[in-house]
């Protein structure tokens, strides 16, 4: 089989991952973050492959950044999934569709936030202007990913980026609101990690037993919503 | 019912994992050598994709509070069983081999041939934890599936589907446990980004396994593949047998439980065929990757299947002629 290593003519670049799985690579290589236009298309085209799994025999469509992920079954043909979706990719438009907004209640600082005052200092902005940059604005769940309900979300005020912590923690509780680069997340489940913790939710984002089992989707908007005090 | 009476690090409960869930960020998890739970099962007569025991690192000791029939695949792990206080019915549990189980037997597996490699155990109707989102596959970063999310501990009790001993099935060959370190692999989508120098030392140097591998990724050891100059990649969707190249330059090759998505430069892809060599990599050991095309993995993959069909074709023809 032949995966042609770009359409020049959508400038779409596709690339096999292993024997039974695409990956699609719509923005711009040059781009460090990906275009929300490009993110919306995204999303819509997991929207219309997602109730074709079966029909097409997909075992995986996994929007990432800019970017999906397409596994197939042994049954199905490579080549036919490649032509379904740059056929489709041109038809998309990006125009903003009304999602669901969902808002995360979320404890500032103290023990809750760790770092909230190291990220304050480094940003040089004072704890409530960190606080009100942080919640008083609309994110979007890019994609989900690295732990399950784990969301991408995109958005952050340029005067909160800052790199990772040098020494990543061994354990970062579930429910921690942090930031790293240009990005913010909630940690589902405990993990080791180098982001900022300036908050801690209660909200459960990730839940087994529950339909849906992830409590934010990809396209939603999220907004935070600061608590008076720490718990 | 089965009592863990004792149980080393990692024994988990695994199927053959979760799928159709990674766009949510669940990770498949289940058994890291689906050859040897696929013959477990088939040499039971269960169902293909029951669930056993994954086991890490020994010992494992295991009463059994009621009849069954169990069968151990991967490495050998010095298996014997003991009924009754009696010395004299030790018997010796060799892999690929059936045992029958008499209720309060005791099975002990002590350790692996060869450090590092996993043991499956296989038991008659399959491990009965619950169904969690479609596997009963332990998730241990995640905390759900299995025995309670988590690795076997003593004092647990593993439920059991109900045995009946009319399922009895004839010894039968099983191909022998031999993994040859070589990983057949495709270039990955970032393959271009590396330097010839790091082409050449991916596919041509032993790579050695790193201590701290494990579920989640084999992590390797050798010399360092660089990049033609750095690069910003965009986080994308990943999935087990990926081969990323961290900021350090070492590989690592992404296992059952490895994370969903990642952002690190992909060189490689080991072919589905050749997973099963990750459960037994231990940190003594060597691998080398070897280029194939396309149609090569495709192949491996379907003669994969091709066995499974004639060992179980073999194994029914063996049921058959025991009931005359």
């Amino acid at each position: 089989m032949s995966i042609p290593a770009s359409d020049p003519q959508q400038d779409v670049r596709v690339s096999l991952v292993g024997e039974d799985a695409l990956l699609f690579v719509f923005s711009p290589i040059t781009e460090s973050e990906a275009p929300l236009e490009v993110q919306r298309r995204i999303w819509q085209l997991y929207e219309w492959l997602d109730p074709q799994r079966d029909a097409l025999g997909l075992l995986e469509i996994v929007p990432g950044m800019g970017n999906l992920l397409l596994r197939a079954s042994q049954k199905t043909l490579l080549n036919t999934l490649q032509d379904l979706v740059l056929t489709r990719w041109p038809q998309l438009n990006a125009t903003e569709t009304e999602g669901r907004t969902i808002e995360i209640p979320v404890y500032y600082g103290g023990s809750d936030g760790p770092d909230i005052e190291y990220v304050a200092e480094q940003c040089g902005i004072s704890i409530p202007a960190l606080i009100d940059a942080h919640s008083n604005r609309s994110y979007r769940v890019y994609c989900l990913g690295f732990q399950p309900g784990f969301a991408y979300l995109g958005g952050l005020d340029k005067r909160l980026v800052l790199p990772r912590r040098e020494t990543p923690r061994l354990a970062i509780a579930p429910g921690s609101v942090a930031i790293a680069g240009k990005q913010t997340a909630i940690y589902p489940s405990e993990s080791p990690g180098g982001w900022h913790i300036i908050g801690h939710t209660e909200v459960s984002l990730f839940t087994p037993s529950k339909s849906p089992i992830t409590l934010l989707q990809i396209g939603d908007s999220v907004r935070f919503v600061p608590i008076g005090g720490t718990k | 019912m089965i009592e863990v009476l004792r149980s080393g690090p990692m024994t988990t409960v695994q199927d053959l994992g979760r799928f159709g869930l990674r766009h949510l960020g669940v990770s498949q998890a289940g058994v890291l050598d689906p050859i040897a739970l696929q013959q477990g099962n088939l040499i039971l007569g269960n169902a293909q994709n029951a669930a056993v025991l994954e086991i890490g690192v020994g010992p494992l000791y295991l009463r059994f509070t009621s009849p069954s029939r169990v069968v151990l695949t991967g490495v050998d792990f010095a298996g014997t069983l003991t009924t009754g206080t009696d010395t004299s019915s030790i018997q010796q549990v060799l892999p690929g081999h059936p045992v029958n189980i008499v209720a309060g037997s005791t099975l002990s597996l002590l350790r692996p041939a060869i450090a590092g490699a996993k043991g499956y155990l296989a038991v008659a109707g399959g491990i009965d934890v619950p169904l969690v989102l479609g596997s009963r596959s332990t998730d241990l970063n995640n905390r759900f599936g299995g025995l309670n999310g988590r690795a076997l501990q003593a004092g647990d009790y593993i439920p059991l589907t109900t045995y009946t001993p009319s399922q009895q099935t004839a010894d039968t060959l099983v191909r022998s446990f031999s993994p040859s370190h070589v990983l057949r692999a495709l270039p990955g989508p970032d393959y271009d980004l590396f330097d010839d120098n790091a082409h050449q030392q991916f596919w041509l140097q032993p790579w050695g396994i790193s201590h701290q591998s494990n579920r989640m990724g084999m992590r390797l050891k050798g010399k360092q593949l660089h990049l033609h100059h750095r690069v910003n990649l965009l986080s994308s969707g990943v999935l087990p047998g990926d081969v990323q190249v961290p900021e350090d330059g070492l590989p690592i090759i992404l296992a059952n439980d490895a994370q969903t998505i990642g952002g690190y430069p992909r060189i490689a892809s080991v072919i589905q065929a050749d997973l099963w060599q990750l459960a037994h990599m231990s940190p003594n050991t060597s691998v080398y990757f070897q280029p194939v095309s396309h149609a090569i993995a495709v192949e491996a993959k379907l003669q994969q299947s091709h066995y499974f069909e004639r060992l179980g074709e073999q194994l029914r023809q063996a049921r058959h002629s025991d009931h005359r």
